[in-house]
């Protein structure tokens, strides 16, 4: 698979590349500065970018914007942006053109390599991948989720965080039968139309926390 | 609309009449002032009587010229307090406050201001009255006139009244002269404010040091509070993140020794030192969020304080004019300020709604923060308003509260000249 880098610091870019080396990703091009990014996506059309938020020279959001301007350009192109922080602000940002293939993720998570390699995958494969941390600050602040129980709100995170069935029913320790009956009822008691297809599944869950 | 103008104008020409009753009788007022004044000063060298009284009628004259002050700005004429700081240590009697109220200027300009306001108040207070009372007379001058029968009466232009007719040309005449007088009573008025501006402002020299004695006083306070978050960081680094660099280091140190011994236990010492990065990430984002917010500088004020709005339990609408950036201090200030209010209205006001307002004043920077919650949120209680306005007081920004009982409450925080200076250059940093 052929993956994009942007970013700046020498450490991280030479861990990422290491990283996605070992688990047979082949790194076809690297940037180190924001307006570098849009040129090096275009003309490489890789089949995922892993890009930073913050690029000099301005040191600002440089990554995210050369993302948004990348899939208005190539639509859909897959695009796991990282970050020191998560705002849900970016991540509507990122969602607002409704196509998957994006995932959002705090640098943290690269050091669960497993993890991280899985969703750059499931980016790559036209998945949602939502950090954890953005999917907590909207649960939090929403009230209408209060007619969910526990349970359903765990799910809900997972589900959020672009988890398939299985992958949730094995981090909770339960069947997959009991997964897709709590996801049939998150789905009824907040109104949203069902869907089998999983990154449907995860755009109208932020959607619906984003409102 | 015209009623309503109509009306205001009434109302304001009759509050300036009331104006005028007061100037009269606070007028009279400054006689005993300026003698008491005389006879303390004489005073003072006899068995030192003056050193009592002095403070005492230099306080009476101060409470008489706020007074005067006080209606002047309540008639669109603001005239500041020009007196020198209180020194420290200083008790209710004595040289030290004796000396304190001779030295000041304004003490003496206060004293020299005595007999002419009075003769200035008493002569526009009169004429305020006057005017009025004679279009009055007007008015009710024919029933008079028919009851009293005398002939030698007259009004107006016309003198003496001879026969009804002309009697009855006093009522136009008084009317017209009638609202004159409620029309020219509010200028009436504030001739005399600007009469008594002249003595009762500070001068130049006077407002500069108000201006330094101000900003010392903020100055410290920046520098104290400046101090105390550079401790705090520090404690929080010591404690937090290097501690657990610290523990990373000895157990990947541990698990460097058992990876061949025990590469179970090396591999869990491993995942037990991931953990511990994680977690000091975790902690070293809390800090840096606290210090300046990354969105803050990835997205300046406004951008910030709607990703802020996101992140609430209450429904929370930003609306902001701003272009560009402002200065680095200045965002800070603002958006750790909003916060700060918002805080209070997640936490205290009970509302369904809030909403902030960022907008360019006319010469610096006017934030809002509402909502529709009980109000009654006092300013003086709570750490968090009285942090956020000596916050604010670094840039000449001031805070005000209005939450009367049953809400709703509204801050408005003013930054005054902060746009003057563009950004010119790039923050540097790394993400």
């Amino acid at each position: 698979m052929r993956v994009v880098i942007a970013e700046d610091h020498a450490l991280l870019r030479d861990g990422l590349t290491r990283i996605l080396q070992a688990f047979d990703f082949e790194v076809v091009g690297v940037a180190g500065r924001g307006p570098d990014v849009l040129p090096t996506l275009l003309a490489h059309k890789p089949d995922v970018a892993v890009l930073d938020v913050r690029l000099p020279p301005t040191f600002t959001d440089e990554g995210l914007q050369a993302a948004i301007a990348a899939r208005q350009e190539a639509p859909g192109l897959p695009i796991l942006v990282l970050s020191q922080h998560v705002e849900p602000l970016y991540a509507r940002e990122l969602l607002s053109d409704r196509r998957g293939g994006v995932g959002y993720l705090l640098k943290d998570r690269v050091a669960d390599v497993a993890q991280f390699v899985d969703a750059v995958r499931q980016v790559a494969g036209g998945g949602t991948v939502m950090d954890p941390e953005v999917v907590a600050r909207l649960l939090d602040r929403s009230r209408p989720l209060d007619v969910l129980t526990g349970r359903e709100r765990e799910v809900l995170g997972e589900m959020a965080a672009g988890r398939s069935n299985a992958a949730i029913a094995g981090r909770l320790f339960i069947t997959e039968k009991a997964i897709s009956k709590h996801i049939n009822n998150i789905f009824t008691k907040l109104g949203l139309p069902p869907s089998e297809d999983d990154n449907r599944r995860v755009l109208a869950v932020l959607a619906y926390l984003d409102s | 609309m015209k009623g309503v103008e109509t009306r205001d104008w009434l109302r304001d020409g009759l509050r300036a009449i009331g104006a005028g009753v007061l100037s009269i009788v606070l007028a009279i007022l400054n006689f005993p002032l300026f003698v008491l004044f005389v006879v303390s000063l004489v005073l003072t060298p006899v068995l030192g009587i003056g050193l009592a009284l002095l403070p005492a009628v230099t306080a009476l004259i101060r409470l008489r010229a706020d007074v005067a002050r006080r209606l002047g700005e309540r008639a669109g004429v603001a005239i500041a307090r020009p007196y020198r700081p209180k020194p420290q240590r200083m008790g209710p009697i004595g040289w030290r406050r004796y000396q304190w109220i001779i030295t000041d200027p304004a003490t003496w300009r206060d004293f020299a201001w005595l007999l002419p306001g009075a003769v200035g108040g008493l002569v526009l207070g009169i004429l305020t009255l006057a005017l009025p009372a004679y279009g009055v007379e007007g008015i009710v001058l024919l029933p008079l006139w028919l009851y009293l029968g005398t002939d030698w009466y007259g009004y107006g232009v016309i003198w003496p009244i001879e026969n009804v007719g002309e009697g009855f040309l006093s009522l136009p005449q008084g009317v017209v002269i009638l609202l004159l007088g409620l029309a020219v009573a509010p200028y009436l008025r504030k001739v005399e404010y600007l009469f008594a501006r002249l003595f009762l402002a500070p001068t130049r020299a006077a407002e500069l040091r108000l201006r330094v004695t101000q900003l010392t006083v903020t100055r410290a306070d920046t520098v104290d509070a400046q101090a105390a978050e550079l401790r705090r960081i520090e404690r929080d680094l010591h404690d937090g993140a290097q501690a657990r660099l610290v523990s990373l280091g000895m157990t990947i140190g541990l698990a460097e020794e058992l990876v061949e011994r025990d590469p179970r236990a090396a591999r869990k010492l491993l995942a037990e030192a991931r953990e511990t990065s994680s977690t000091a990430l975790v902690e070293l984002r809390h800090l840096v969020r606290g210090i300046h917010p990354p969105v803050l500088a990835e997205r300046g004020l406004d951008g910030a304080v709607r990703a802020l709005a996101l992140t609430l339990r209450i429904p929370t609408t930003v609306d902001s004019d701003l272009e560009g950036r402002l200065e680095t201090p200045v965002e800070s200030a603002g958006y750790f300020a909003i916060a700060e209010a918002l805080t209070n209205v997640q936490r205290h006001s009970g509302a369904n709604f809030a909403y902030v307002s960022i907008r360019r004043a006319d010469d610096g920077l006017r934030l809002e923060v509402g909502d529709d919650g009980h109000g009654g949120a006092d300013p003086m209680q709570g750490t968090g308003l009285i942090g956020m306005e000596r916050r604010l007081a670094a840039f000449d920004g001031t805070m005000t509260v209005s939450s009367p009982p049953g809400g709703p409450t509204i801050v408005t925080m003013e930054l005054p000249c902060v746009l003057s200076s563009p950004r010119t250059t790039l923050s540097s940093g790394t993400d």
